[in-house]
Formats: structure tokens, C-alpha cells, sequence
């Protein structure tokens, strides 16, 4: 049975996957390249989802990207998300599509294809969270 | 091609739901224990006749061995048992794997029963967490979606590409709601205006509290079996004639696209099966977790054409007597929702509908329908056709 905990939801980084949550406590949002077809995927994988080669990379990518989707949560999931909040799907530069958060922003204002760059939220020691501002 | 297709060789012959609700004290096994023995004695059968069964874990008492533990409730000893899960998509899905079983001989009479007690055996938060736990635990869940959030993730993007509307997406929850106002088992049956819907307290925008399905307990079940054996039961036999499945992604990060799903290819592979097009159906079930994924579902199966559901829908096709009724129970909607099973009653409403036997909501001399589910996040699709008639 699941019980509610009053802390947000912390990523569980993998050995797959601390490269990524490495980068971020450097400041750099990356992304798993495909060193055989050049193509960046998300979220990691031990393979190229496209050409199935195994030599990937991690590669920093802009952070620059724009609103797939969003929406305004008027209910939070738990205590520890404090509604109203931003939820959005960001199409990145480069390609891959990440779920995350808007933050600092008046969330009425928010549209469809706004243009947005990354910026990072201390939520542990070990863990800095992408987020995303309007540009 | 043609004699290994299921088309015709199997019937839905005895169909049963509990009540509905909010059913406090009400354990899932003991839900699901009375509608299958409910729907084996709607077959005119005896649970003996029973060889084959197929359950569904349930959120609110998880099983490790499902199926094995029901039959051992029941006290049968069937050949073909398994629990299923594919999320909302589950009821549909299985339909044709059992259906399978019948045609290949791994079974002869299988009975499918599902029930969950999402309202009364978890906790408001609880339900909104182990169905949120969809979602990619460490590159989305940490964001805090919600099940709603989710959905109107799709909905905003299907505003922004085509111009839908709000009030379109309500006009799907007020259509909902005059099928389950003549419907005396519906959970809900107020009627509902599109301005009740607009005023509804917003719980992730564009999605008020009334685009969102109930949450429910209750289960339902059905017996299917060959259509030779079925010439002879109690009811008359309604014949499953297509089946057709999609798949795009797990994680709506991971859609291929947020406003054309893999119900297009459910849709394209349920007709080419039943040799019937969208206009062939007097009605159709879809699945109605949020008004937004029936606009999405009504486009993707070809009812209308893509971009078109808004107007589809604003045209009224949806409500009783209108051309195409939808959710002529009331759906997740205004029926009830307990979870997985929330489908069963989709597809018992079918059969109640098929058979005539629908009362005040009877869809008058109707044929053939369609009924779709999905599951996850708009990801796995299932659409079936029905019938009365076997060719």
C-alpha cells in the first residue's frame, strides 16, 4: 500500500542514469547521443531507441526549448506540492521532450509554444531538479 | 486470412454488474465473486460449467496470484486462468485473448470478472497516488503530475492546435450525464449544463471537477463462449466481430503525439476485422476518464474527422437520440469509475443495449456497436465491435 509522505518525490538516480543528475548539480542539463547516429534521446537507455546502436554519450544540450503542453495543477498531488503549479512538456532544441516544471511565472499568462531555457532547484543535497523559466 | 479470424466465433452470453457507488465495507474479491456468479447464472450455466477465468488485480486489495485466489473463492478448477492488467485498457484487451483461448480450444466457457473499491478501500490520497504512480518515477513523477494533469496535458495541446474549446470538452461531460439521468444504476443522475461543468472548481486547467470520471467501487463480469454453444443459452448471443489494439508510448513525455493517438490504429484494425466502418455503429462506449480523450477517440476511430471533434461533438451526436449516443450508461463519467475494471460496465451496457434490454435508455433496434478503452496516458488502445448477429 502506498503512504502519502509529506516530501516531494525525489529521483532515485541509477548508474544509468548519475551522469545526468551529476550534470545537473554542475549546472548543465544533458542528454544521452547516440555516437553512431548522432541522435539524442530522453529518457536514458542502455540503447539508441532510434538506430539500436550501444554507444551513447552524454552530451550537454542548450536548455533552450518550447511549450509542447501545459497545464496549471489546481490540486496538488501531495502536501509537498504546493498548487497552484505549472506542469509542462518541453520540446527541447535538440529534440528529445522532457516533462517538468514552469517556475516563476504567472501561470494565466502561460501558452502553448512559449519559448523557455533551464534552470535548476536545489530539492536535497544530492539532487538539483531541471525546471523551466519563460525567456 | 479469413478462418483465422475471430470474426463471429465467440458471444458475450451472460452479463452482470453489482451496484455501484460508494459501497463501504464492500471488499473487491467480494465484488467481483458476486458478479461473475450474477453473470454465470444470466447464461442460464452453473459455476461448474465454469473452465476458464480471468480477473483483474485490484488497486484496493492487491493480489499476488488474482485469478488463482477468485477461483478458489468460487471453488473452481478451470483450465484458462490469469489476471489481467492493461490499466483502463484491461476489460477490452482481454475480451480477445479469452475469445482466443475459446477459438483455439483452451477453453470452453470463460467467465471475466473485475472489481475494485477505489472509492471506499483507499484514501482520497492514496487513489490519487497509486494512479499517478504511472508515471516515470524519476523523470516525471518528482514534478508532481496528477491523473488529471496528465490528461489535460492533451487537452491543452488539442486547444492549441485546433481551436477546441472548453465548453466542447463539457458538452462531452453534459452527454455523459443524460445517458446516466435514464440510467437507474448510474452513480450520477442530475443533469448537467455546460455552464455547470465551467463552474466546477478547476482541478488542472482546462479540466474542471466535472471533465473528471467518478471515483467508484463496484465490479461487473460476463461469460463468453462459442457461438455454437451460444445458439442455445438463455439470451440471445452478441457475437464479437472485431478487435483491434494500438500502442504509442507509456510516458506522455514519450507520446508520439499528444493529439493523435494509437486508438487510430485500434480503430483501423477493429473495422478491417468486423468488415464495418464507423457509420456502421447505432452507438459506441469510449473511454471517458477526461472529456478531452472521448474528442480525441470520436477523431482517432474515424467517427469525425481530426481536429473536428469539438463540432462533433457540439452538434449533440453524442446524447440519447442523437446519431451517434456515447456512454448510453452514463461512462466513467456519470456511471462510476472503480478503477481498472471501470470498462466492464462499458461492455456489459453494450450487451444489456444489444439484447434490447436497456430500458428507459434504449438505443431503439440497435445492431452493432463499438466499445474502446485505453490505458495509461492515452497509450494502449483497445476498441471491439459487437453484434447480433454472427455474419
Amino acid at each position: 500500500m502506498i503512504t502519502e509522505t509529506p516530501e516531494k518525490v525525489l529521483p532515485q538516480p541509477s548508474v544509468l542514469t548519475e551522469p545526468y543528475w551529476e550534470a545537473c548539480r554542475q549546472g548543465d542539463l544533458t542528454m544521452q547521443r547516440c555516437e553512431g547516429c548522432m541522435a539524442y534521446q530522453f529518457y536514458p537507455r542502455t540503447i539508441c531507441s532510434h538506430c539500436g546502436g550501444q554507444g551513447l554519450a552524454w552530451s550537454k544540450v542548450s536548455g533552450r526549448g518550447r511549450i509542447k503542453s501545459f497545464t496549471i495543477v489546481r490540486r496538488g498531488i501531495s502536501r509537498a506540492y504546493e498548487a497552484p503549479y505549472v506542469l509542462v512538456l518541453i520540446d527541447l532544441e535538440e529534440g528529445p521532450c522532457m516533462m517538468s516544471s514552469l517556475v516563476e511565472c504567472d501561470p494565466d499568462s502561460v501558452v502553448v509554444g512559449a519559448l523557455v531555457c533551464v534552470a535548476f532547484q536545489s530539492w536535497s543535497s544530492d539532487i538539483e531538479m531541471p525546471v523551466f523559466k519563460l525567456v | 486470412m479469413l478462418d483465422k479470424s475471430l470474426r463471429g466465433k465467440v458471444a458475450i452470453v451472460g452479463v452482470a454488474d453489482t451496484e455501484v457507488g460508494v459501497l463501504p465495507g464492500r471488499t473487491p474479491m467480494e465484488m467481483g465473486v458476486e458478479a461473475a456468479l450474477a453473470a454465470i447464472a444470466d447464461a442460464g450455466l452453473e459455476k461448474g460449467d465454469i473452465d476458464g477465468l480471468v480477473t483483474c488485480n485490484a488497486m484496493a486489495q492487491p493480489m499476488m496470484y488474482h485469478a488463482e485466489a477468485t477461483a478458489e473463492y468460487l471453488q473452481i478448477f478451470p483450465r484458462y486462468c490469469i489476471a489481467a492488467g492493461a490499466g483502463g485498457g484491461t476489460t477490452f484487451s482481454i475480451i480477445h485473448h479469452a475469445a482466443s483461448a475459446i477459438a483455439t480450444g483452451m477453453a470452453d466457457v470463460v467467465v471475466v470478472a473485475m472489481a475494485d473499491a477505489m472509492r471506499s478501500g483507499l484514501t482520497r490520497d492514496q487513489a490519487m497516488m497509486v494512479q499517478a504512480s504511472t508515471g516515470h518515477p524519476e523523470f516525471e513523477q518528482p514534478y508532481g503530475p496528477t491523473v488529471p494533469a496528465y490528461y489535460a496535458l492533451i487537452a491543452q495541446a488539442h486547444m492549441a492546435e485546433f481551436g477546441t474549446t472548453q465548453e466542447q470538452f463539457a458538452a462531452i461531460a453534459v452527454a455523459c450525464r443524460a445517458h446516466a439521468a435514464r440510467n437507474p444504476a448510474a452513480q450520477m443522475r442530475d443533469l448537467i449544463s455546460v455552464e455547470d461543468v465551467l463552474e466546477s472548481r478547476m482541478i488542472a486547467d482546462p479540466l474542471h471537477l466535472l471533465d473528471c470520471s467518478l471515483v467508484s467501487d463496484g465490479g461487473a463480469a460476463i461469460v463468453l463462449t462459442s457461438a455454437e454453444r451460444a445458439a442455445d443459452m438463455k439470451h440471445a448471443p452478441i457475437y464479437l466481430l472485431g478487435a483491434g489494439e494500438g500502442h504509442s508510448h507509456e510516458h506522455i513525455s514519450a507520446a508520439r503525439n499528444l493529439t493523435t493517438s494509437a486508438a487510430k490504429e485500434a480503430g483501423q484494425r477493429v473495422f478491417e476485422m468486423s468488415g464495418m466502418r464507423p457509420a456502421d455503429m447505432d452507438f459506441a462506449q469510449l473511454y471517458d476518464c477526461f472529456t478531452p480523450t472521448v474528442l480525441v477517440e470520436l477523431e482517432d476511430l474515424g467517427f469525425c474527422e481530426k481536429g473536428e471533434g469539438g463540432a462533433f461533438v457540439e452538434s449533440g451526436a453524442l446524447m440519447p437520440g442523437g446519431s451517434l449516443p456515447v456512454n448510453t450508461h452514463g461512462g466513467l463519467l456519470s456511471h462510476s469509475h472503480p478503477g481498472n475494471p471501470g470498462s466492464m460496465f462499458a461492455l456489459t451496457e453494450s450487451v444489456f443495449q444489444l439484447r434490447g434490454d436497456a430500458g428507459a435508455r434504449q438505443v431503439v433496434g440497435s445492431k452493432n456497436a463499438l466499445v474502446h478503452a485505453q490505458g495509461g496516458i492515452m497509450s494502449s488502445h483497445t476498441a471491439l465491435v459487437l453484434g447480433t448477429e454472427a455474419s
